[in-house]
């Protein structure tokens, strides 16, 4: 199965793969693209702003309604920022550890683990510091990753792609069911966990950004400096061991940084799903297979993404909002159907 | 000749003993649902005698007791017998007609369907009453067209069939989730029953409409058992057996969709009933007769149980929704460790 995508994948993208030129003319639209949406994302809001007004809310003023409400707009622009490229990230590392063109944090179940955990620290524990829920989020993350990879890899012919991706969704479903058995006896929890479980980006402060910096900063450097491994993994377990590569490590080490993305991420924004499945596809068909171009596309693709996804919320309920999460669901469940149909699927 | 004989005689001797196992079975969950349906009854925050909720059922009027059996016990156990029947047969055939235990609607995208549909009538249409069924069983088929229909290609792989589902699934969710967190009075209450499905506030009004889709739809798929048992074994096999497949199945899709909507369309999604059902009377009947009555039987325990227990067992009042959730769940999990292990179905 996978080599049989591996070689029809070569086939595709071997053409859109290209020299350095093109890539490095993609790696400038997508730097122009992730500058207009960020003007954008600061621009478009609930409240229309006069120009001068955004500039001065730019510069920090805040003494009436629309320079206040644009110096909101500039830490959530971070936080999209910052989310979109670790989802995007991740996405792309698990997509590469697992070798399945189905992989991403929300359907593998990590977000749901995180945001399990997150819940569970809550309600049970009394947890309400910034770094508690970090720390739970990412080992939680980390969890549900073992767990689906575990079941996943049960039985005849070992992680197949259908059976991660069922083992996922499973583990998903089962997890929100039981953050709703967890949330809804405790009025007093319930309505902050039901607004964040959904997933946004909306009401990010600096004071909410801070604390994750640190995790995140460590997931990019270990997500990226994987790359290399990344390759290696991609030509199957038995040809990257005989090119020297001890392949239980490199998975390992590249988990650990999907890991801390997902975790890290899902603490501050809620599980925001479908994200890491789109970006490294799309990306992966402008400017081809080779991780180490691959993964600084997929994050920079991932924070344009969430900042489209974000501004579109703005726009489209005016005058109210949709979370990001639900943007990113309605246009990420179609690019999946998408997925699973054009692959050859194996077992029946 | 007479080994020839004692052969048949074996069969027949042994298939007489299952069809009284069979019938034995179907009576016991029977007596057991009345059993349940009896306590849950009689006996909750305070006891009622039996003989004063029998008064209340034949009309009389009870101090004390009328109000608390007949406004509040009464249509709550109706409302949830009628539930269960309806998702535990709904799940249960779809369950058998895509030989695979994952194919139940709640996992595919159906259930989502209906609720998104319902709520949209309810808090955007601000419409009740029988229109929202109407609406819900509308989107229910809607959607289950469509997850069949993108998942056709050269046949429908179940795998795909299931994924295709899921993708569906997360995104009428997320429409959900919307509906609800834009709607002007955003009740937390309100929210769960569309989010896990709960009998909370049940009025035996509604019950009418929920029993004729349960007679209607419900007949039709048990008029339809034996050609459903037919496709069990694969489509060749079924229309060797002289059932007609396509045909079947358009009608046991339509008959299983308007049983999930209608009961979506009053209690919510109950999680994972229409999923759990099918399995656990699997387990109960083994080969002895079709699944269908037993799961029936089987959806009607479940919800009935669950709601007794999330009202008077647990600390604060649950709804039945996510008590049958955390059930569900783990058996979820279970149930693809042991797919993934050794394979098979239900």
């Amino acid at each position: 199965m996978t080599a049989g995508i591996l070689k029809t994948s070569d086939g595709q993208w071997s053409a859109a793969s290209g020299s350095n030129r093109t890539r490095s003319l993609w790696l400038a639209g997508l730097l122009v693209l992730l500058a207009i949406f960020v003007v954008l994302s600061v621009t478009v809001g609930t409240r229309n702003v006069a120009w001068a007004d955004i500039i001065a809310g730019i510069g920090g003023a805040q003494d009436n309604i629309g320079r206040a409400s644009v110096a909101l707009r500039i830490p959530r622009t971070c936080l999209a920022l910052l989310a979109g490229g670790a989802l995007g990230l991740a996405g792309a590392i698990m997509q590469g550890v697992t070798r399945n063109p189905l992989a991403d944090p929300g359907i593998l179940g990590v977000n749901m683990g995180a945001s399990l955990a997150v819940v569970v620290g809550v309600a049970w524990f009394g947890m309400s510091s910034a770094h508690a829920y970090i720390w739970t989020a990412v080992l939680g993350a980390g969890c549900a990753a073992t767990f689906v990879y575990a079941i996943g890899s049960l039985g005849r012919g070992g992680a197949t792609p259908l059976k991660l991706a069922l083992a996922g969704a499973a583990t998903s479903v089962a997890f929100a069911s039981l953050v709703i058995a967890i949330v809804l006896p405790r009025g007093d929890i319930a309505g902050g966990i039901q607004s964040w479980q959904i997933g946004g980006v909306g009401g990010a402060t600096y004071e909410r950004i801070l604390p994750v910096l640190p995790f995140l900063g460590i997931g990019f450097l270990i997500s990226l400096l994987s790359a290399r491994k990344l390759n290696s993994l991609a030509l199957g377990d038995d040809l990257a061991a005989g090119l020297g590569e001890n392949v239980a490590v490199a998975r390992a080490v590249a988990s650990l940084g999907a890991i801390l993305l997902c975790g890290a991420t899902t603490a501050v924004c809620g599980p925001i799903g479908f994200l890491g499945l789109v970006v490294p596809h799309v990306c992966r068909l402008l400017i081809g297979i080779d991780h180490r171009w691959l993964l600084p596309f997929s994050a920079l693709g991932g924070a344009c993404l969430l900042l489209a996804a974000d501004v579109l919320g703005r726009i489209v309920a005016r005058p109210a909002e949709i979370d990001v999460g639900i943007v990113t669901a309605l246009i990420g469940g179609p690019f999946f159907i998408w997925i699973v149909r054009r692959q050859r699927v194996r077992d029946l | 000749m007479t080994v020839h004989a004692s052969t048949i005689d074996f069969v027949i001797s042994n298939r007489r003993r299952r069809a009284s196992r069979y019938a034995a079975t179907l009576a016991i969950m029977l007596a057991l649902v009345m059993a349940i349906f009896a306590i849950t009854l009689s006996i909750g925050q305070s006891i009622t005698p039996p003989a004063d909720v029998l008064r209340v059922l034949m009309g009389e009027t009870v101090p004390g007791a009328s109000f608390t059996v007949g406004q509040l016990r009464l249509p709550r156990a109706v409302m949830s017998v009628l539930a269960g029947f309806c998702f535990g047969l709904g799940g249960v055939a779809f369950q058998i007609m895509l030989r695979n235990p994952l194919a139940s609607p709640d996992i595919i995208g159906i259930t989502s369907g209906a609720g998104a549909a319902a709520v949209f009538a309810i808090v955007i249409l601000s419409m009740s009453g029988p229109m929202v069924s109407i609406i819900a069983i509308v989107a229910g088929l809607g959607v289950a067209l469509a997850v069949y229909g993108l998942s056709f290609r050269n046949g429908v792989a179940g795998t795909r069939l299931i994924l295709v589902g899921i993708g569906v699934s997360a995104m009428l969710q997320s429409i959900i989730a919307y509906i609800l967190q834009s709607a002007p009075a955003w009740s937390l209450q309100e929210a769960m029953r569309w989010l896990t499905g709960s009998v909370n506030g049940a009025q035996l009004d509604q019950a009418l409409p929920l029993l004729t889709a349960l007679v209607v739809f419900g007949g039709l798929l048990v008029s339809r058992s034996r050609d459903l048992e037919a496709l069990r074994l694969g489509d060749d096999m079924a229309a060797a057996l002289g059932t007609k497949v396509a045909q079947t199945r358009m009608l046991v899709m339509i008959a299983a969709v308007g049983l999930i909507a209608s009961a979506t369309a009053v209690t919510g999604p109950i999680a994972f009933v229409s999923f759990l059902a099918g399995p656990i009377a699997g387990r109960i009947v083994r080969n002895d007769g079709s699944l269908l009555l037993p799961s029936a039987l089987t959806g009607a325990l479940l919800v009935l149980v669950a709601d007794y227990v999330g009202q008077h067992f647990l600390p604060g009042r649950y709804p039945v929704g996510v008590v049958t959730g955390a059930l569900g769940a783990p058996y979820l999990i279970y149930l693809i460790i042991r797919v993934n292990r050794i394979g098979g179905s239900l």
